[in-house]
């Protein structure tokens, strides 16, 4: 370690449609650099994977040049790189992983290949300082929903529940596609979203009834909730009414919001755990951060959200959790790491 | 000291060239598994320098094939060299991986005596049963291409070099020389000047696979 205050670690994340590379040293934010093509997916609804691995190419140089100006600190001081080995598309994970490949043969300094899904819970450091340790991490994104008790953030992250058909994101990017709205739909719903009504329309929790509960405590599922809106807003243009747009996204908002905090407390509560991190890009929802406040706080709960910016994917939340792993002094990967696309969570480090 | 990789292949290959005899191939590697170029390029050359005591602050450039070739290995390769010369401080050359396999084919002689002047064609494997090709004089400069088709729409009784004439034989029935691109060639046809040398962006000759949304499917 050069500093007394942590290591200097560069992240690199590039599992799904940006380019991220981030500069930590500790636990402290010096750059955050991303490079996003969603701009090239929006077109086509959703995220291409060959667009997405392609942009990541073209902008792997030049986010690196930019996280270290603005960090203002040379490449050769850095301790050691950190990339996201996996979970997501393989392709796109493929580039960053050759990427922080290189610049570790390049700089002579040790890799780490870590888990997104761990980063995306170590990245709150960076904001609020250390991770309370055991902690209930829920992480939700156009990718992800998942439940994780996070007892060491380095070595021990347990899955708890997850989704078992969509990604929370994804039902908001469907959702905004049926009521007109652009992709990413998670933004946009939340703003019409704050002119509508939640109650106006009372749509379907999933996995909510006592059955579900038994077999699916802590699991999500968002499809049934997609095609109940689906039908809705049918059923109102084929009546030839105006829909309300907003008071179905409100109402909408509130169905995924009230299963996810709902659950994710209730695992809070099963374990005993007294703090939950809410991480991903849902995180950023408006209305999820203020219902998860408001109703964790009446069971003792703290809630740490970090920062929209911090929330979605970022280069960031990978050399936050690097810098953990130098800290707390796990073996370095090594130089055949894979991008795996399936990584599982319960692997926080790539051999 | 030049580095040079190509992972325009199944296979990724590693060389490095002599520093007093640029065209003189010091250590040459072949990755033993396929389609994995993302785990074994960088082990391959840290191992090549290994290989001739070097340390990486000894090479002085970095020869790169761009393809074409399938997308995800084409990329790890042009990943590396990018970042490698960023961080080395070092220039990249990118060339066409046809055109290393038809300097080889020349220069090894497997068109005859090279100053004959046999035009002839270099195909590899484009895979969704197309190739990718290019024409060559004999000198082994590039004519035309790189296209990609069906090997049907390409066909030609004349020499083809690479992979591709030896999976399409009905279509290209003189097969000829070698089969993949090797970074000793890639390298020799840097330091000698045979090839035309580009910057290090993929020649991916296909758009991306992506259909664009219709309207929502009806649920009820
Ligand atoms: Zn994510």
């Amino acid at each position: 370690m050069s500093e007394p205050d942590g290591p200097l670690v560069l992240g690199i994340e590039t599992s799904c449609d940006e380019t991220g590379v981030g500069i930590v040293r500790g636990r402290t934010l010096l750059a955050d650099a991303v490079a996003s093509s969603v701009d090239e997916h929006a077109r086509f609804g959703g995220v291409v994977p060959e667009v997405a691995s392609r942009a990541h190419l073209e902008a792997m140089v030049p986010t690196v040049e930019r996280a270290c100006e603005t960090a203002g600190v040379r490449l050769h001081d850095v301790d050691a790189i950190a990339v996201t080995s996996g979970p997501g598309l393989a392709g796109a994970l493929l580039v960053g992983v050759a990427a922080a490949k290189a610049l570790a043969l390049a700089l002579g300094k040790p890799i780490y290949g870590v888990n997104h899904l761990a980063a995306h819970v170590a990245v709150d450091q960076l904001e609020h300082g250390p991770l309370p340790e055991p902690c209930l991490a829920m992480l939700v994104s156009g990718g992800h929903s998942s439940l994780l008790r996070v007892t060491d953030v380095t070595t021990g992250v347990q899955p708890m529940g997850s989704t078992i058909d969509d990604a929370a994101g994804e039902a908001f990017d469907k959702v905004a596609r049926l009521l007109g709205l652009p992709f990413p739909g998670g933004p946009h719903i939340d703003r019409v979203a704050r002119e509508g009504s939640s109650v106006y329309v009372d749509f379907p929790r999933g996995l909510t009834s006592r059955r579900d509960l038994e077999r699916h405590r802590f699991d999500f599922s968002f499809s049934g909730l997609k095609t109940a809106v689906a039908r809705w807003v049918e059923a109102r243009e084929r009546s030839g009414e105006p829909v309300p747009v907003a008071d179905v996204a409100a109402s909408f908002q509130e169905a995924v919001c009230d299963v996810l905090v709902r659950k994710a407390l209730d695992a809070a509560r099963s374990e005993g755990i007294e703090d939950l991190l809410i991480g991903g890009g849902v995180a950023a929802n408006s209305r999820l951060r203020a219902m998860a406040e408001e109703r964790a706080a009446g069971l003792g709960i703290r809630v740490r959200v970090p920062r929209p910016g911090l929330c979605t994917d970022n280069g960031a939340m990978v050399a936050a959790l690097g810098a953990e792993m130098v800290a707390r002094g796990r073996t370095a990967s090594s130089l055949d790491l894979p991008a795996d696309s399936s990584m599982p969570v319960t692997e926080v480090l790539a051999g | 000291m030049l580095l040079a990789f190509d992972t325009a292949t199944p296979q990724v290959s590693v060389a490095i060239t002599d520093r007093d005899d640029p065209e003189r191939v010091l250590v040459e590697l072949t990755s033993e598994r396929a389609m994995k170029h993302g785990e074994q390029l960088a082990p391959l050359i840290a191992e090549a320098l290994e290989r001739c005591g070097l340390v990486r602050q000894d090479l002085t450039a970095l020869a790169v094939g761009v393809g074409p070739g399938p997308f995800t290995g084409l990329r790890v390769g042009l990943v590396t060299a990018r970042t490698l010369a960023h961080v080395l401080e070092i220039p990249v050359y990118g060339v066409c991986s046809l055109d290393v396999l038809a300097v080889e084919a020349v220069d090894t002689g497997a068109l005859g005596a090279p100053d004959e002047g046999t035009e002839f064609a270099v195909a590899t494997d484009a895979r969704r049963k197309e190739v990718y090709l290019a024409r060559y004089d004999g000198t082994g400069a590039r004519l035309s291409g790189p296209v990609v088709d069906r090997p049907a729409q390409l066909a030609t009784d004349g020499p083809v070099v690479g992979e591709g004439a030896l999976l399409y034989p009905d279509s290209f029935p003189h097969a000829v020389g070698p089969s993949r691109p090797s970074a000793g060639w890639l390298a020799r046809a840097v330091a000698g000047e045979r090839a035309e040398l580009h910057d290090p962006e993929p020649m991916y000759l296909r758009r991306p696979d992506a259909t664009m949304p219709g309207t929502p499917k009806r649920v009820s």
